[in-house]
């Protein structure tokens, strides 16, 4: 077994008492799978101004998982990502036809996405069941979802490989992006996908209610004090990953949801570099 | 982006034969029921730079949009290149106005260039000939001691040459600018068209410039346009100056000459 590989691995390296559980282990593995893709995507989210169209991505994921238990998947996490990127897309498709600001069509979308969620998931009372969803459970983590988090970061890292740069060039100024023969709405519509991928899968351990931070707290801290694209990709991955391992061991400790304390950390970190900001920016 | 590609057929041009040289003919752009373009006709040549000017609203900016493809119209657009030959196809380049972006944005100059040249994502480390090409690019606008500059840390006319630059790779047959009203002090101004006058010597390239400055007019361009939704009058700067028409639009007063347009603010802006 790989896992079991890994496990001796970190028992080599990690020789503390958080570490000993196998429940840990895993969600260690999974931090460290996952936060980096976080910090990557969050430098287009918010170089893109789309913090609260990330925050719908989560509202959408609600319903999503609402469908799945419906149509009576085990594990809702199909339906999640089908949902979550079909409404990723229908946002970002919508919002390029209509005259109405974006901001408008975001806030409807999500406001309908979370109450169709609501009415499915507390039919016949049954609300309770889905309450880990809102706050999330990183310790739940089995090996098999580990090997679903591995397929899912390879893909969304090749995915953003192939795509930044137009992405980069749009974020820029949409006009400059068109006189290069950047075809927007196909960009808009990938970076949607890979986001809303991105969110359902961690959903389950981070939570419905806090997953938008880790989509804009890196990259709001490596804009503070970085110049270039590389640094504000290495900074915003450093942050992540660093808010990510210890949030896990701070909340092992203290008692508390991993996800809030992660989120807690990025914030702490977001703070510093704003007051360091103008040792910075040149 | 079709579209772009039909209006590029070539057919044949007799008298632009053995120069270089881009017709745009019977060019017509109308919006709903205004008509913005009314039947524009200009030949353009290489090595020579043509400026388009005209008061506001007049459709000065819409004819580059239409002529990059932008924007629907009438009429078609012939290029011909030096062996006599119409390829149809002319690279263009295109400077914008004004580039409006968020200035507190972690891109470097170098990483605009990347993004725009290169297929290997700009959180990569770029490869030396990509940095030596970038370098190339930059030293033809007088910029590359600014290629490690974050973008909104530069001045206006900076940023100005950094769009020139990035306007040149690839090599366009024809250029088209649109000057930018403000933003740029008149010694990045008076840069700005030093290096227009560098290149269409050196390149032999087709320069279309819609201009608000007639004094860097008077002293730069080859050929003057005015326009105010179709072509008023056309000619060396000195036929079109002395024009009554252009006069009457720009309010000159009736007395000047040429002269005295070409001659202001010489001499470090004593004006004489």
């Amino acid at each position: 077994m790989t896992v079991e590989i890994l496990y001796d691995i970190m028992n080599m390296l990690l020789p503390f008492e958080w570490a000993e559980h196998t429940f840990m282990k895993n969600a260690f593995l999974a931090i460290l799978l996952v936060t980096p893709l976080f910090g990557l995507l969050s430098t287009m989210v918010v170089s893109n101004r789309m913090a609260f169209f990330s925050d719908s991505l989560g509202h959408g994921a609600f319903t999503g998982i609402a469908i799945g238990v419906l149509l009576g998947f085990a594990s809702p996490l199909t339906s999640l990502m089908v949902f979550s990127v079909g409404f990723a897309l229908f946002i970002t498709y919508i919002k390029t036809k209509s005259t109405a600001s974006t901001d408008t069509i975001i806030g409807v979308f999500s406001s309908t996405a979370i109450a169709l969620g609501l009415m499915l998931m507390s039919r016949g009372g049954g609300f309770n069941k889905f309450s880990t969803y809102l706050i999330g459970d990183v310790l739940s983590i089995t090996p098999e979802d580990l090997q679903t988090l591995l397929l899912v970061a390879l893909f969304v890292l090749v995915g953003w490989g192939a795509l930044f740069n137009r992405l980069l060039i749009l974020s820029i100024n949409p006009s400059f992006a068109r006189s290069r023969g950047i075809p927007a709405l196909w960009v808009d519509g990938i970076f949607a996908s890979l986001l809303a991928l991105l969110v359902s899968i961690s959903i389950q351990w981070v939570g419905i209610l806090i997953i938008n931070a880790l989509l804009v707290l890196p990259a709001a801290a490596a804009r503070n004090v970085t110049n270039n694209v590389k640094q504000y990709h290495a900074v915003s991955v450093l942050v992540a990953m660093l808010s990510g391992v210890s949030g896990l061991i701070v909340a092992y400790y203290f008692n508390m949801a991993a996800g809030a304390t992660i989120v807690a950390i990025a914030a702490a970190i977001f703070f510093v570099t704003m007051l360091l900001k103008p040792r910075f920016i040149r | 982006m079709f579209r772009t590609i039909m209006h590029h057929h070539a057919a044949s041009s007799e008298d632009c034969a053995k120069l270089c040289c881009t017709k745009i003919e019977n060019f017509s752009v109308k919006i709903g029921r205004m008509t913005i373009l009314d039947q524009v006709n200009l030949h353009i040549h290489c090595g020579q730079l043509t400026a388009v000017i005209g008061p506001n609203g007049a459709g000065k900016s819409t004819l580059l949009k239409a002529v990059l493809g932008e924007i629907p119209h009438q009429g078609t657009l012939h290029y011909v290149d030096a062996k006599g030959k119409h390829t149809g196809h002319p690279v263009i380049g295109y400077v914008p106005q004004y580039l409006r972006f968020d200035v507190s944005a972690p891109i470097s100059v170098m990483d605009i260039f990347m993004a725009c040249l290169s297929n290997r994502p700009v959180w990569i480390f770029p490869t030396r000939p990509l940095r030596r090409r970038v370098l190339r690019s930059l030293a033809r606008v007088h910029a590359d001691h600014l290629i490690d500059r974050r973008l909104g840390a530069l001045s206006g006319g900076e940023l100005q040459r950094i769009l020139l630059a990035l306007a040149l790779d690839p090599m366009p047959d024809l250029l088209l600018l649109d000057e930018p009203v403000s933003g740029v002090d008149q010694n990045g101004l008076e840069l700005f068209y030093e290096i227009l006058s560098e290149l269409r010597a050196k390149e032999d390239m087709a320069i279309i410039l819609i201009s608000h400055d007639l004094n860097m007019v008077a002293r730069h361009a080859d050929q003057v346009v005015l326009l105010n939704h179709g072509v008023i009058t056309s000619g060396t700067p000195e036929e079109v100056f002395d024009d009554g028409r252009t006069r009457e639009m720009f309010g000159m007063l009736t007395g000047g000459s040429f002269g005295q347009w070409k001659g202001r603010g010489d001499d470090c802006g004593n004006p004489l």
